[in-house]
């Protein structure tokens, strides 16, 4: 029987042991989340000063560091992350921006966001696979062209891939980063009510793109600060594409720092350290740069606003930036695509442009090998995302009961596993592990994966869950509901799409993850991306090309299902529920 | 020529609904006509017609012309029809003076002279030295009138109002709709008037189109407005 302390909807005077536990939950999430960067940078950073009890190295000096700024690959290594993370950074923005600004409400820009989920959920790596070979000497976009167009009978003899510029990696990254953005700057702008001042401008006179740029971006943009500077952190520290799309010699920092990480010789991980220490510096620099340029571009644009220009139709605006969209999705889906067509093919020789014999045998070879490959990527996806989304609810539904609202600060703590590069903080994460000697277990797997996956669930439940119309839950319990009763019978269901979206993009996350499986599983798990990575160095197209398939195929199955679920009544949120 | 802004057999429906018919009428410079109808009646689709914003999910046709002009095929920024709506959608990001000149033309230069423009424009609105001020500090009262200056700067060619003073408290309502029915009959714009309140018609002494299934004839307010058009429906 509900008394009437339960009808508070802070929960003030609710029952008192059920919300203790609640009241817990958010420390408890932060600690789980958190501890393994914190505790991953400090192990990271001891080394790289010289100190490693466990290798009985305790003589604290620079001696990493000098022996990591001797090291011949360096300046090439540091070169080629920073062009191609830059390079892809700002493309990535300035296309997902220009994409909005001058694309927005046609039918093109509806069909584009229809897209995006499923694009953004095939992992790095199967797009990185795929693109090497729509890209390669002999690949797909050559023997479209040849023999009749180019005039080439055997492959052409230029590096389209690992290409010493390292145009693949960031043609890979722009490819894999622009839909994310695009859906940022979204929901940002759903937010940002941009109808109603698009509306104003234009009745103002504003051209299409200028009322975006100025009405609307102004607002949207500190609202994608954070994806933004994800994206920067990313793309400056990124190993899995890298792996298969950068030049070799030598590699961009990340990999290199990998390969120094797993070097026979113990020895290579102080420099490593060090290494991984400068990887964050660098990181860490990139984003206050890009804060001074926000600033500096937020001062000429005040300027620009008052100016009063009305800019032009924004037809060649739009041309251009409609085509780069178009072109960077065909690259997805055809490089997934290309694989479809590889893992069927028995006979495809260069330059014909589809295999000359088919076959099933690849898929009935590799068949068991991916089923056990598919069992553990799911069982530690479903896993994380499973635990991430109870953990985020459980915080959100706290949050909602004791009136908090979550502050700029504590939006930089969610989004610190995806802010940090995955390198400067693996090494620590795994002395922490054989520490509390979990090291190559399920439970230490998972966790390590859960620090990726959480922030990523609870981002994209948090809008909405708190923009779900609070005069549901409000009646609920004025027709004498308790507040668990409201969660669970009244807000769960109405959110269950939400809930169910949340899920499948914490389990993209863990599906795509390659860092973590390789330093926390300890050798002794496999998942399709780590299984897909180790195939790319050489071995048959035929069997990469099932792989890719695997990998890429089961991401999406949640998000068919949280799909499906948008066939039932659509949950009322508010903003949709008044007129 | 036909002076002012024409609407030909302009209808707005979603999917096999109507929601108004084929309404054709010529509101001439000054004149201030009003549409009346309960909510969802579709009026605000009509001025979102009219000024070019239309949802695509509404269907809708028909001619509009500005001085015997057709703008119809005109995107929303080349028919220079400005729009006044409930919110006053003041953007947050910009200053008062901001907001002010990002509806002033860009032609006004240099930028000394568009500070002038503005500051005299806030100055005659009893609104001098607000410019520096964020819009988030002001009263809804001083808001509506930024919001109506932001308009009347960018020099339209017609006004729409798509019930501006329904958010406003009844004695500032009647002094708001004061000041914006003396701005577009003093600089001679066509007015185009939305509102399900009787007061508001009555105000605006133009002809008045009823529109929606249901809805009775103001009584008084009806008959002591000159020129008042029969229902359409």
């Amino acid at each position: 029987m509900p008394t009437a302390s339960d009808i508070s909807i802070h929960g003030a005077s609710a029952s008192p042991r059920r919300r203790d536990l609640l009241v817990l939950l958010p420390s408890l999430t932060l600690a789980l989340f958190l501890a393994p960067v914190v505790a991953g940078l400090l192990g990271t950073w001891l080394p790289a000063f010289g100190w490693l009890p466990s290798l009985a190295r305790t003589d604290i000096g620079l001696a990493p560091w000098r022996e990591l700024f001797a090291a011949p690959e360096l300046p090439g290594s540091l070169r080629l992350t920073l062009t191609t993370g830059l390079a892809a950074s700002v493309a990535s923005l300035v296309i997902a921006l220009a994409f909005c600004a001058s694309a927005h409400g046609t039918g093109l820009f509806r069909a584009v966001e229809r897209v995006l989920a499923p694009v953004l959920a095939v992992p790095h790596a199967a797009v990185a696979l795929g693109l090497a070979f729509l890209l390669a000497p002999s690949g797909w976009l050559i023997r479209l062209l040849s023999p009749w167009g180019a005039g080439w009978v055997v492959p052409p003899d230029i590096a389209t891939v690992q290409d010493r510029w390292g145009l693949a990696l960031t043609i890979g990254l722009i490819a894999k980063e622009v839909p994310y953005m695009l859906l940022m700057a979204i929901a940002a702008g759903a937010q940002a009510e941009a109808k109603a001042g698009l509306a104003v401008a234009r009745s103002l006179g504003y051209g299409k793109t200028t009322a975006w740029l100025k009405a609307v971006l102004p607002r949207v943009y500190p609202q994608i600060r954070m994806p933004v500077y994800a994206v920067l952190a990313y793309s400056l520290s990124v190993v899995d594409m890298a792996l298969i799309l950068a030049p070799t010699t030598p590699p961009p920092l990340a990999p290199l720092l990998l390969r120094w990480f797993n070097d026979p010789d113990l020895d290579r991980r102080f420099a490593a350290a060090a290494g991984a220490t400068l990887q964050l510096l660098i990181v860490v620099g990139a984003i206050a740069v890009c804060r001074a340029a926000e600033m500096a571009a937020g001062r000429l644009g005040r300027a620009w606003i008052a100016s009063g220009r009305r800019g032009g139709s924004g037809l060649p605006q739009h041309l251009l930036a409609s085509i780069a969209m178009i072109g960077l999705l065909l690259l997805v889906v055809g490089s997934i695509v290309v694989n479809v067509i590889w893992s069927f093919a028995d006979r495809w020789r260069f330059p014909s442009v589809l295999p000359t014999a088919w076959t099933f045998v690849t898929w009935q070879h590799h068949g068991p090998a991916l089923r056990d490959l598919a069992i553990t990527t799911f069982v530690v996806a479903a896993a994380a995302a499973g635990v991430s989304l109870a953990l985020a609810l459980g915080c959100l539904e706290n949050e909602q009961r004791r009136g908090l609202h979550v502050s700029s600060r504590g939006l930089w703590l969610i989004y610190t596993p995806l802010l940090v590069p995955q390198l400067s903080f693996m090494f620590g994460l795994q002395v922490l592990l054989v520490a509390c000697r979990i090291d190559g277990s399920w439970v230490g797997l998972i966790w390590s994966h859960l620090v990726f996956v959480l922030p990523y669930v609870f981002l994209s439940l948090a809008d909405p869950y708190r923009s779900l119309d609070d005069r549901y839950a409000r009646s609920a319990l004025c027709l004498g509901a308790s507040p668990n009763r409201v969660f669970w019978r009244v807000k769960l269901p109405m959110l269950r799409q939400p809930v169910a979206v949340a899920f499948a993009v914490g389990f993209a996350a863990s599906a795509g993850q390659y860092l973590p499986t390789l330093f926390a599983g300890g050798g002794r798990y496999d998942t399709l991306t780590t299984e897909a990575i180790s195939l790319a160095a050489g071995a048959d197209r035929r069997v990469i090309g099932v792989h890719v398939l695997a990998q890429a195929l089961l991401p999406l199955l949640p998000f068919a299902m949280a799909l499906a679920l948008r066939a039932h009544r659509r949950p009322a949120v508010a903003g949709r529920s008044r007129t | 020529m036909t002076q002012g802004l024409s609407l030909e057999g302009v209808y707005v429906g979603v999917g096999e609904q109507v929601l108004i018919p084929p309404l054709t009428m010529t509101v001439g410079p000054g004149e201030v006509a009003t549409v009346m109808g309960p909510s969802g009646s579709g009026k605000s689709s009509l001025l979102a017609y009219v000024c070019g914003t239309l949802e695509p999910g509404l269907r809708a046709g028909g001619r509009v012309l500005l001085d015997g002009v057709e703008v119809t095929s005109l995107p929303p920024e080349r028919r220079r029809i400005g729009i006044l709506f409930q919110d006053d959608l003041l953007f947050p990001h910009m200053t008062v003076a901001e907001n002010l000149a990002f509806g002033l033309p860009a032609e006004r230069r240099p930028r000394a002279e568009r500070r002038a423009v503005i500051d005299s424009a806030l100055a005659e609105a009893g609104l001098a030295g607000f410019g520096d001020r964020d819009p988030a500090t002001l009263s809804g009262g001083q808001r509506a009138r930024i919001a109506l200056l932001r308009t009347l700067l960018s020099q339209p060619r017609a006004l729409l109002l798509d019930e501006p003073f329904g958010k406003l408290d009844a004695a500032l309502r009647a002094r708001f709709r004061v000041t914006v029915l003396d701005h577009a009959r003093r600089q001679g714009l066509p007015t185009l008037l939305v509102t399900h309140d009787a007061d508001d018609a009555a105000a605006a002494a133009g002809p008045v189109i009823l529109i929606g299934p249901a809805i009775e004839p103001p009584q008084g307010a009806l008959n002591s407005i000159p020129g008042a058009v029969k229902p359409v429906w």
